[in-house]
């Protein structure tokens, strides 16, 4: 290799760098903003924690003292101000990982939710995949055969899917499962391997079950990424540069894969962003609906409950979790578009 | 089927039509025509005349839904025999293995011709892996070869970029080099010259003449511009509305034209050629007259640390037309916004008279003062297309300085249709929408828009510059008229020295952000001082097949000479 091609190269690299670092900077003051909100957001309905506990108590007919609510109040800090409270809490989170206690269970947030994130991530990583390669071809063959019986079909379809709620998504497929197919339906593992360590059994027996929700949050989103494949593809195959690669004597099938393709793939790419969160929050309702071990039925059980601290960081660690995947999306974005990175 | 050995295509009754909703377009309408080897056929008409169509027929990459109606594209193959191209699958293995080996192309635009995610070097040297199979290594020595051939600097890195890290003469370059990767018998060129400056079209025009010589090819060359047919033509294909017009030896096309359409094409570029007549009678302007506008040293620096525009100082009498004229880059797009504050230039002023002979700095102006004088300073913009909103009509385009000034009712429709009069549209179709006009229509809109309020100045940024020839007089024409009319004055913002010299009192040339030269127009043409406006000067083409002169063009190279005023 010439040593001015390297050179090139080596300058391509810092730049590229550089542009990380950039956006890993923007980042921060995001996640700041975020976690005030989850906050806020957590403290809004009226009462507390101990109010919610107290008309529990009292529909089951026990009376409390007044001394006992505010001796609990006080032990759990909430008598202090709002900002106080945060600051303790976010304090907790950035010098010692501590996300505080939930009060509901009387167990440490982080005791509780490290598994289920991890189910969390991996079940909205499992449906990104699933969307993606399901919508591309379809936008693909959509675009290539405009208007043809293939493009209304794929198009009805995803608009279909688009317009089902998540939640009788989700009761529909059970059902079906159950019912049609006599499938186990429910959880991401039989019975017998729930408590049991990881093997490749329980492996086998998770890919049984994880299908079938990955596709039932993965058709809601399934739409939208259809149409913009399919858009972008038209904008694309109209371009001179097709032509151009036409005119060289490249074959038909190469020449859309090579060039009209590989860009409309880059505005896709982008959308990451905002995929992400509508996974994530199909996520939820679909997690409780199906009773998965993820992050979605907790979440909303420590809402119930105003478990603030358990809820506040739910909040927190998937909106996280979202950030992160747009910053990867960016990163993607500039590694497969030379012009974002040269700006 | 005989044909003369040096014959490499040969064209006959081409038909390609293209089916629309109202019935079918035809785009080629019986074509002939023949290719020779070493030879240089040009293809000239004005827009929508179907030569772009033919060219691409020839090929068989004719947009959707066109397509090959009838005719024949007769090319000698490398063994002596023939084919005919109209007569294989356009998606088929026979036409791909001529397409780019046999026949190569260029096209317009090398921005959007090349895909702006693949290196340069992995798009010239596709050509060879797709019809020879070249490994890798060997691919890139042969396009280093390539590189070196279309004479771009520094190949070893050069290989390794992006497009859009290329200027456009440098993308044009990139396009010849991945047509010539196969060693083409024929090379089509669609207008590759059109988005170039006039110096970057002169390199071009000689590399395409170089390459020819020493490949032997034979050239379709196809353009609007008269000035490169006379450069560079050995025969010449007149089209108009997808029929030829008129076929024949270059020194016939401009000499004796045969046909009527040509003769009036030939007609509206001498036309060009020199000053308007209603400019050579008119009485001049007083020198010492007071400047309209006056302009001292103004610089603006974006925030990039380009310096767009670099201590500018001219003056604009009343009536007069002032004309500034310079290369893409020259900064005098951005000079001309500065005029109505579009920019902030950061030094400098822009003293303009106002009626009651008060002068009042632009660049310094306050926000009630910028509104009342963005009434009397006005502009006309390049795109015809761009610069009127789509979904208003164009009594509503008209209609809305007038408006902002509180005009209403019965009053507004009157001078509407009075407008529409003045720059020669029917003022019955102001309920049309822009779409519905062309492009000479559209930039009459524009005119009659930028009149409406009686300004006294009027910026004009290359107003005809994306219009026909034979429309392009008209316009200039129109704008003298409304200025004899109305007392206007104009700053004429062109790249087109033609243009210019045919409407301009006086011109200023830019360069780099500076003006180099400032003068009388029949001075600056006739006897330019600066060797950047000889330079300039000598590279546009010369309608007269007799007089070729780019090739021996004078090149400006500022590291060498020393310029004349700094």
């Amino acid at each position: 290799m010439p040593p001015a091609q390297t050179s090139a190269e080596k300058q391509n690299g810092k730049k590229m760098l550089r542009y990380i670092i950039k956006r890993l900077v923007f980042a921060i003051p995001t996640l700041f903003a975020v976690s005030i909100i989850a906050f806020i957001i957590i403290q809004l309905p009226p009462g507390d924690y101990l109010t919610t506990l107290m008309a529990d108590w009292a529909s089951q007919g026990g009376a409390v003292e007044a001394g006992t609510v505010a001796a609990m109040r006080e032990r759990y800090g909430l008598d202090q101000p709002i900002y106080f409270q945060y600051y303790k809490w976010i304090w907790g989170i950035l010098t010692a990982g501590d996300f505080g206690i939930s009060f509901e269970l009387g167990k440490p947030v982080t005791e509780l939710i490290w598994n289920r994130l991890g189910f969390s991530m991996l079940l909205s990583l499992l449906t990104l995949c699933f969307v993606w390669a399901i919508a591309i071809p379809i936008g693909i063959l959509s675009a290539v055969r405009q208007y043809s019986i293939s493009d209304y079909t794929a198009t009805f379809l995803a608009f279909f899917f688009l317009a089902v709620p998540d939640f009788l998504m989700a009761l529909s497929a059970m059902y079906v499962m159950s019912a049609w197919f006599g499938q186990s339906v429910g959880g991401l593992f039989s019975p017998e391997y729930v408590d049991a360590g990881w093997s490749f059994g329980k492996l086998l027996d998770f890919a049984e079950h994880v299908w079938l929700p990955v596709v039932v949050i993965g058709l809601g989103s399934l739409a939208a990424l259809v149409r913009i494949m399919r858009a972008n593809l038209l904008d694309e195959l109209s371009k001179p540069y097709v032509t151009t690669a036409r005119a060289k004597g490249m074959s038909e099938l190469e020449l859309l894969i090579r060039y009209p393709v590989r860009l409309a793939l880059n505005p896709l790419i982008s959308t990451l962003g905002w995929i992400l969160p509508a996974v994530i929050s199909g996520e939820i309702i679909v997690s409780v609906v199906m009773s998965l071990p993820t992050t979605g039925p907790l979440l909303l059980r420590a809402l119930l409950a105003q478990d603030m601290y358990l809820a506040g960081s739910l909040i927190l660690l998937i909106s996280v979790l979202t950030i992160i995947g747009t910053l990867i999306s960016d990163i993607l974005l500039a590694l497969t578009d030379p012009r974002i990175r040269f700006q | 089927m005989s044909m003369n050995k040096d014959t490499i295509l040969k064209v006959e009754d081409l038909k390609t039509y293209f089916p629309t909703r109202t019935g079918i377009f035809k785009a080629v309408d019986g074509v002939s025509f023949e290719l020779k080897r070493g030879k240089t056929l040009c293809v000239v008409g004005e827009s929508g005349s179907g030569k772009s169509v033919t060219a691409r027929s020839i090929l068989q990459i004719v947009d959707k839904p066109g397509r090959i109606e009838s005719g024949s594209v007769l090319l000698t193959r490398a063994d002596g025999s023939l084919t005919d191209l109209a007569k294989l699958d356009p998606r088929g293995k026979d036409i791909r293995s001529v397409r780019g080996k046999e026949i190569a192309m260029i096209f317009q635009e090398p921005m959007s011709s090349l895909s702006p995610v693949h290196r340069i070097g992995t798009q010239i040297g596709e050509a060879l892996r797709i019809h020879f199979g070249t490994p890798k290594k060997e691919q890139r020595e042969r396009v280093l070869e390539l590189l070196r051939q279309v004479e771009i600097p520094r190949p070893e890195t050069a290989i390794d970029r992006y497009t859009f890290e290329f200027s456009g003469g440098m993308r044009q370059r990139v396009m010849i080099a991945m047509a010539l990767a196969c060693n083409p018998q024929v090379l089509i060129a669609d207008e590759p010259t059109t988005a170039l400056d006039v110096t970057t079209q002169a390199e071009i025009l000689d590399l395409i003449k170089k390459l020819q010589q020493s490949h032997g090819m034979a050239v379709l060359f196809i353009t609007h511009d008269m000035g490169v047919v006379a450069e560079i033509a050995d025969e010449v294909l007149v089209m108009y509305r997808g029929k030829v017009m008129e076929r024949g030896p270059v020194e016939q096309i401009f000499h004796a034209p045969q046909d009527d359409y040509t003769r009036r094409l030939i007609g509206s570029v001498v036309k060009l050629e020199k000053k308007a007549e209603v400019r050579l009678t008119r009485t001049a302007i007083p020198a010492e007259a007071a400047p309209l506008l006056d302009v001292k040293n103004l610089s603006l620096t974006f925030p990039s640390g380009l310096k767009a525009v670099d201590d500018v100082s001219l003056t604009v009498r009343p009536g007069e037309t002032l004309g500034i004229v310079g290369e893409s880059g020259s900064g005098k797009t951005t000079m001309g916004r500065c005029l109505l504050r579009i920019y902030d230039p950061q030094a400098g002023a822009i003293d303009f008279r106002r009626p009651d002979g008060k002068t009042v700095d632009i660049r310094t102006a306050d926000r009630a003062e910028l509104k009342n004088i963005r009434r009397e300073v006005r502009m006309i913009f390049q795109d015809p297309v761009g610069s009127l909103s789509p979904r208003k009509n164009v009594g509503q385009i008209i209609a809305e300085p007038l408006k902002l000034a509180g005009m209403r009712g019965r009053e507004l429709d009157d001078r509407v249709a009075e407008l529409m009069a003045q720059v020669d549209l029917e003022p019955a179709w102001r309920e049309r929408y822009p779409h519905a006009f062309s492009g000479g229509q559209r930039q009459r809109i524009g005119i009659a828009r930028a009149i409406a309020v009686k300004p006294r100045l009027i910026v004009a940024d290359e107003a005809t510059s994306a219009l026909d020839v034979s429309l392009r007089s008209q316009m200039l024409d129109l704008m003298m008229k409304l200025q004899d009319e109305l007392g206007l004055s104009y700053v004429f913002i062109s790249h087109d020295m033609s243009v210019i010299r045919y409407m301009c009192d006086r011109v200023a040339v830019m360069y780099r952000g500076r003006i180099v030269e400032t003068g009388d127009t029949d001075q600056v043409v006739n006897h330019p001082q600066h060797d950047y406006t000889r330079a300039l000067l000598s590279a546009i083409p010369h309608p007269d097949p007799r007089d070729r002169r780019i090739h021996k063009r004078f090149r400006y190279d500022p590291a060498r000479t020393v310029s004349a005023n700094g």
